[in-house]
């Protein structure tokens, strides 16, 4: 407790403040051609908070997430405040992917993928063992250095999400994406990844964004849930949005995962 | 310069078929122009853009119609500026419409080779026209080969300052977003430079083959490879292979050099085929 004070005390002034911030997403709304995805999303998203976003399928999570990255034309403005509360403009976002369209033939290495992102030197011609260190250990953070010289397409579901976490937490980002594969990762590799995104949240004080399709995972570990269904239906503590009668409309639930996830 | 050039090909290489002028300069031609093949076909092949690359062909022949309607005796500077145009029209609006890729690179590659056929056809002068699908490697002239370094210099730039960019948007075009790319930009600059190396070389290698060259190395190359670094060393050592010894073949067998080097590649992918399948046993 002393040694984290000194720390925060000894830190500079902008570390300081990063580590007390909030996003705000005013307004958002997404139309395809003239299908609308979603419209009026509001949400407040703090440091050290991990909110969980569920919903039915096309309910529009994953659209939320590429309109927050700013892939995808949205209506609605994204605020990122620092400490101080003055607006600091875009936050830094890190972002895992729900899966790769890459070929699985193709070859590229774990690392390759990690040049490519962090640096500007050719991944076909150039190597650096400085920067090999770094990338183990990102690696290391998610229990994954031995992945380092494998292929992409020869991960298994787990270990590429935990490789694509990695790589979203260099540079450590404001607020971390993450949206989680409905399929391909067994029950294992998703306990792991809960465990680890839990663990992050606290040692760095990430804003997290989870889409999530395992309730269960989501009351153990989530501080707040959000139900997205055209809009957000419901949004507050896990207790809260799970026990609400119009969740259990949606997902047509008996039993509540509060229940699972004390269990 | 050139004479130099000479000079030292025949100290290195005193074969036979290194006797004539026409002989240097196609092989210093294939020392150029195939490992820039086997550079861009590694992206081509992992972004599954051979149809792209194919319809850059058929871009470039109403290139080369237009070039010559226009009374050009090089239709060179025409062939290139159009598919510039026709590659960036075409990753525009793959990136804007919500139409397979695949029909919209068909609607594009027929209109091209349609427009050119009719405008080759007009007053019944095809024959002229024909060099262009089969392409000529041994009729490069010295300013030719001092054009297609220029390009070589240009696509190793490039390749180099870009090639990091659209490794990562070939992954996953969100991650790349997330990381501050502007993909349709770099997916440009990737297509622009497609269609200035299919529009130099479509006259030495022919409309018919120019896409195999781009994606049999590469094609090669990853079936043993593992990582970014083997696959691009690997894919350019037998575009390399390839070209040297297909000209050689066809200079002794008295084939189209193209169609030779081509067959090289093939041979190759299928060794390599047997080899993957070797190796995953």
């Amino acid at each position: 407790m002393l040694r984290k004070f000194l720390h925060h005390n000894s830190a500079k002034q902008e570390e300081l403040c990063s580590k007390l911030c909030c996003t705000k997403i005013e307004g958002f709304g997404v139309t395809i051609g003239k299908t609308e995805i979603f419209k009026d999303v509001n949400l407040h998203i703090h440091c050290g908070e991990l909110t969980a976003l569920i919903g039915p399928n096309g309910a529009g999570k994953s659209t939320l997430l590429k309109a927050i990255l700013g892939e995808i034309e949205h209506e609605g403005k994204l605020n990122y405040f620092d400490a101080k509360g003055e607006h600091t403009g875009n936050p830094v976002i890190g972002y895992v992917p729900q899966y790769l369209n890459f070929d699985l033939s193709t070859p590229t290495s774990v690392m390759d993928l990690f040049m490519s992102c962090l640096t500007n030197l050719p991944a076909w011609l150039c190597s650096s063992n400085k920067l090999r260190d770094r990338v183990l250990e990102n690696l290391r953070r998610v229990k994954a250095e031995y992945l380092i010289d494998r292929r992409l397409g020869a991960l298994s579901g787990g270990e590429l999400q935990r490789v694509l976490l990695a790589l979203a937490l260099d540079p450590v980002p404001d607020l971390l994406l993450l949206d989680e594969p409905v399929s391909g990762v067994d029950q294992n590799g998703l306990e792991l990844f809960y465990e680890i995104v839990s663990e992050l949240r606290e040692s760095n004080d990430l804003a997290i964004i989870l889409i999530s399709h395992d309730l269960s995972l989501v009351a153990k570990h989530a501080d707040r849930v959000v139900l997205l269904n055209k809009t957000v239906v419901c949004n507050g503590a896990p207790e809260f949005v799970f026990n609400n009668e119009e969740t259990r409309k949606v997902f047509g639930m008996l039993v509540s995962p509060m229940d699972k996830g004390a269990r | 310069m050139l004479e130099n050039v000479y000079g030292i090909l025949d100290a290195l290489l005193p074969y036979q078929w290194m006797d004539h002028n026409f002989m240097k300069n196609a092989f210093l031609a294939v020392l150029m122009v195939t490992p820039l093949f086997g550079l861009l076909g590694t992206m081509v092949v992992s972004n599954r853009m051979a149809f792209f690359s194919d319809s850059l062909g058929h871009g470039a022949f109403t290139g080369i119609a237009i070039g010559v309607l226009m009374g050009g005796v090089q239709p060179l500077l025409s062939i290139v500026l159009f598919s510039i145009a026709f590659a960036m029209i075409i990753t525009y609006i793959k990136s804007k419409s919500s139409a397979s890729t695949d029909t919209i690179i068909g609607v594009f590659s027929s209109t091209a080779i349609a427009v050119g056929l009719m405008m080759m056809s007009y007053g019944g002068g095809f024959g002229k026209f024909s060099s262009y699908l089969i392409g000529d490697l041994l009729s490069i002239s010295p300013l030719e080969l001092a054009t297609l370094f220029g390009v070589f210099l240009l696509v190793v730039v490039v390749w180099m300052v870009m090639f990091n960019k659209l490794l990562i948007i070939s992954i996953n075009t969100a991650l790349a977003a997330s990381r501050g790319i502007n993909t349709l930009f770099i997916e440009m600059v990737f297509a622009a430079l497609l269609a200035v190396v299919v529009a130099i070389s479509i006259q030495w290698v022919g409309l018919l083959i120019i896409n195999s060259m781009l994606v049999l190395p590469a094609a090669a190359a990853r079936n043993i490879t593992n990582n970014v670094k083997q696959y691009h060393l690997v894919s350019v050592v037998f575009a390399l292979f390839a070209g040297i010894t297909g000209l050689i073949i066809s200079y002794y067998c008295n084939t189209a050099t193209g169609a030779t080097v081509v067959l090289v590649s093939a041979i190759l992918f299928f060794i390599t085929l047997i080899l993957k399948s070797r190796m995953a046993r």
